[in-house]
């Protein structure tokens, strides 16, 4: 009852029962568990929480790019049908860029500083779609013109550090995009970006994802992000999902705590609530994963917290239709 | 924009001319020659600088101007010679080391040690003494003792650089191995390389006139550095000249070659290296 619509024919994306753990000097222990997504084509999902909470993990987990000292410990990962855990390293190198692609953090550092744009747009390019160096280039160029780069001839020969911040994110995109991956995955793509850009750079990869059919897994902190762009929001809290939802009831009705913490905790005129009012934080701070407690890992922080709550962790339940949330005290939305 | 910033840079601007001009006067010594390396002028032995022998002569009346000029041919050589195939090997070994680690690491680092381990004049004297002089064995005794060099810089600096989002970034795209160390790691140790190679190129000159010097260079009448040094010192109560021009040429070569080297430190910073990137 926890796993939502898991299985639906066609998915883009079908994560199942993941359980992510981390070898390090405090033993093994999990940073994801109990993790279920399904992504349709054209569709997305957003996946919301704080630093830590085990988000990054989970989108990296869906280009099998784990650091070395973290692996895919349970579950399995589908991608476009595809038992992703299972397949040789040479076939998911074919996969990477074509059917799943990635949009990173940093822009500047997740561009080679020694070569230029269109290089490594090409590099890409030529090696999946076996084009020569010209036609590389020209696909390099037309797919800078696709995220609406100024100039995209001239920016194609220049290097990462003459763009500004927001054409450096706009190239990042332009190299995921060029190989037209069927799943898009971008953790965090506007968080080093001026609020500004931020808008613009948030509408890019909103617009291009419906005209092109993507599915798109977007990892923020931001729920202002989140309202903007999902279809469809996952919140996770301690590597666990907390609560799961279409976007309209989540905003709607948030029913987990800790949601309606995060909420309380963005800057927003509301009426009836006079401007000077203070942000709301949640008090105390996310559990370390090698020492979660017994019960439900918010219980220590949430204001609702019974007994029950610090003693047996609560399942990812349907409380409302098509609304999840792992709670034994959830609001009643 | 990129030339006046490498000009105001002393000393690439110093270390350039004086490797430059040293190069003119290596490739073009049959034409700058102004006697025969080997003729001999019984009449001016030991002469100062003058009209006739710019830069006097030796023992024998030989003009030292002349011979200087073509023991730059051997010197620039032997120099070139080592340090191309000391970077390629000492390059290969330290991005395999850096990038796969483990055992792979262990292994060739090990290697490393062991021809660190050897003092490098014991090393080369024993290679020569094995291979007998000549170009290419003082090359390979060269090579032998500065290939750990590069060896370890470059591990060094792959270990940083696989962990790079780029890196990240390139496998997110689908790159294997193979495009990953030769076409983002490799350009990016390129800077560390190049001031290698140029203090290398100083280094790899020293090297070649001490064997010189010890008596296990190239043979006699070759005119090398070294050996012009050498014999000098056999006469050096008397004839102090000699000795000083050869030894002052070695030794403005190889400070040429330092301070290139550490110019071009100064202007290959990572900023500056994607300039470099533009030119290959």
């Amino acid at each position: 009852m926890a796993q939502l619509a898991t299985s639906k024919v066609g998915a883009a994306i079908a994560v199942k029962d993941l359980e992510i753990r981390i070898r390090g000097e405090r033993g093994s222990y999990p940073v994801v568990a109990d993790m279920a997504l399904t992504v349709q084509p054209g569709e997305t999902l957003c996946i919301v929480g704080e630093s830590g909470c085990g988000k990054s993990m989970t989108a990296l987990s869906l280009l099998r790019l784990l650091p070395e000292a973290a692996s895919a410990s349970k579950g399995t990962i589908e991608i476009n049908g595809e038992d992703f855990l299972a397949m040789s390293q040479h076939r998911v190198e074919d996969l990477r860029g074509v059917e799943i692609a990635m949009i990173f953090q940093e822009p500047l550092t997740a561009l080679n500083p020694v070569l230029t744009i269109g290089e490594q747009i090409a590099e890409s390019v030529r090696r999946h779609k076996k084009l020569g160096h010209k036609a590389a280039m020209a696909r390099a160029i037309e797919t800078l013109q696709l995220v609406q780069m100024p100039d995209p001839a001239r920016r194609a020969r220049q290097f990462p550090h003459e763009l500004s911040g927001g054409q450096r994110q706009r190239a990042m995109i332009a190299l995921a995009l060029a190989c037209d991956p069927k799943i898009l995955v971008a953790d965090e793509p506007t968080t080093a970006l001026d609020v500004t850009v931020q808008a613009q750079i948030l509408g890019l990869i909103s617009d291009l994802q419906k005209r092109l059919g993507t599915a798109l897994v977007l990892i923020t902190h931001d729920l202002g992000v989140v309202a903007e762009v999902a279809d469809r929001v996952v919140v996770m809290y301690a590597g666990r999902r907390v609560e799961e939802a279409s976007v309209y009831d989540l905003f709607e009705h948030p029913i987990h705590p800790y949601t309606l913490g995060l909420m309380g905790a963005i800057p927003r005129p509301v009426a009836g609530r006079p401007a000077t009012d203070r942000l709301v934080d949640i008090a105390g701070t996310v559990p370390p994963p090698w020492d979660l407690p017994k019960g439900c890992a918010f219980a220590p922080r949430c204001p609702r917290a019974s007994a029950r709550c610090l003693e047996e962790r609560p399942p990812l339940e349907e409380k409302r239709p098509g609304h999840f949330a792992a709670c034994w005290e959830h609001v009643d939305g | 924009m990129r030339i006046p910033k490498a000009l105001r840079n002393p000393s690439l601007v110093i270390g350039g001319l004086i490797i430059l001009a040293l190069v003119f006067l290596a490739v073009f010594a049959p034409l700058l020659a102004t006697h025969g390396v080997d003729q001999p002028d019984m009449r001016n032995r030991f002469s100062l600088p003058s009209a006739a022998h710019w830069l006097g002569t030796d023992n024998l009346g030989r003009d030292l101007w002349s011979r200087l000029i073509f023991g730059a041919r051997i010197s620039l050589s032997i120099g070139i010679i080592s340090v191309t195939v000391a970077a390629l090997i000492g390059t290969s070994v330290g991005l395999a080391a850096g990038y796969f680690g483990g055992w792979v690491d262990m292994l060739l680092m090990r290697i490393t040690d062991v021809f660190l381990g050897f003092p490098a004049v014991v090393l080369t004297l024993a290679i020569v003494a094995v291979l007998g002089p000549g170009i290419v064995n003082i090359s390979a005794a060269i090579i032998a003792v500065t290939w750990t060099e590069y060896a370890r810089v470059v591990r060094a600096t792959t270990l940083v650089l696989r962990e790079q989002n780029y890196v990240q970034a390139a496998k997110a795209l689908g790159a294997s191995w193979p495009r990953i160390l030769f076409m983002e790691i490799l350009p990016n140790t390129l800077g560390p390389i190049i001031v290698l190679a140029s203090l290398g190129l100083g280094t790899a000159v020293i090297i070649e006139s001490a064997l010189s010097f010890l008596g296990f260079g190239l043979p006699p009448p070759t005119p090398t550095w070294g050996w012009t040094l050498s014999y000098g010192t056999r006469f050096i109560r008397d004839e102090p000249w000699l000795s000083i021009i050869a030894g002052a040429t070695i030794m403005v070569t190889v400070l040429g070659f330092n301070l290139l080297g550490d110019g071009l430190r100064d202007i290959l910073d990572p900023r500056q290296l994607t300039r470099l990137g533009a030119n290959k």
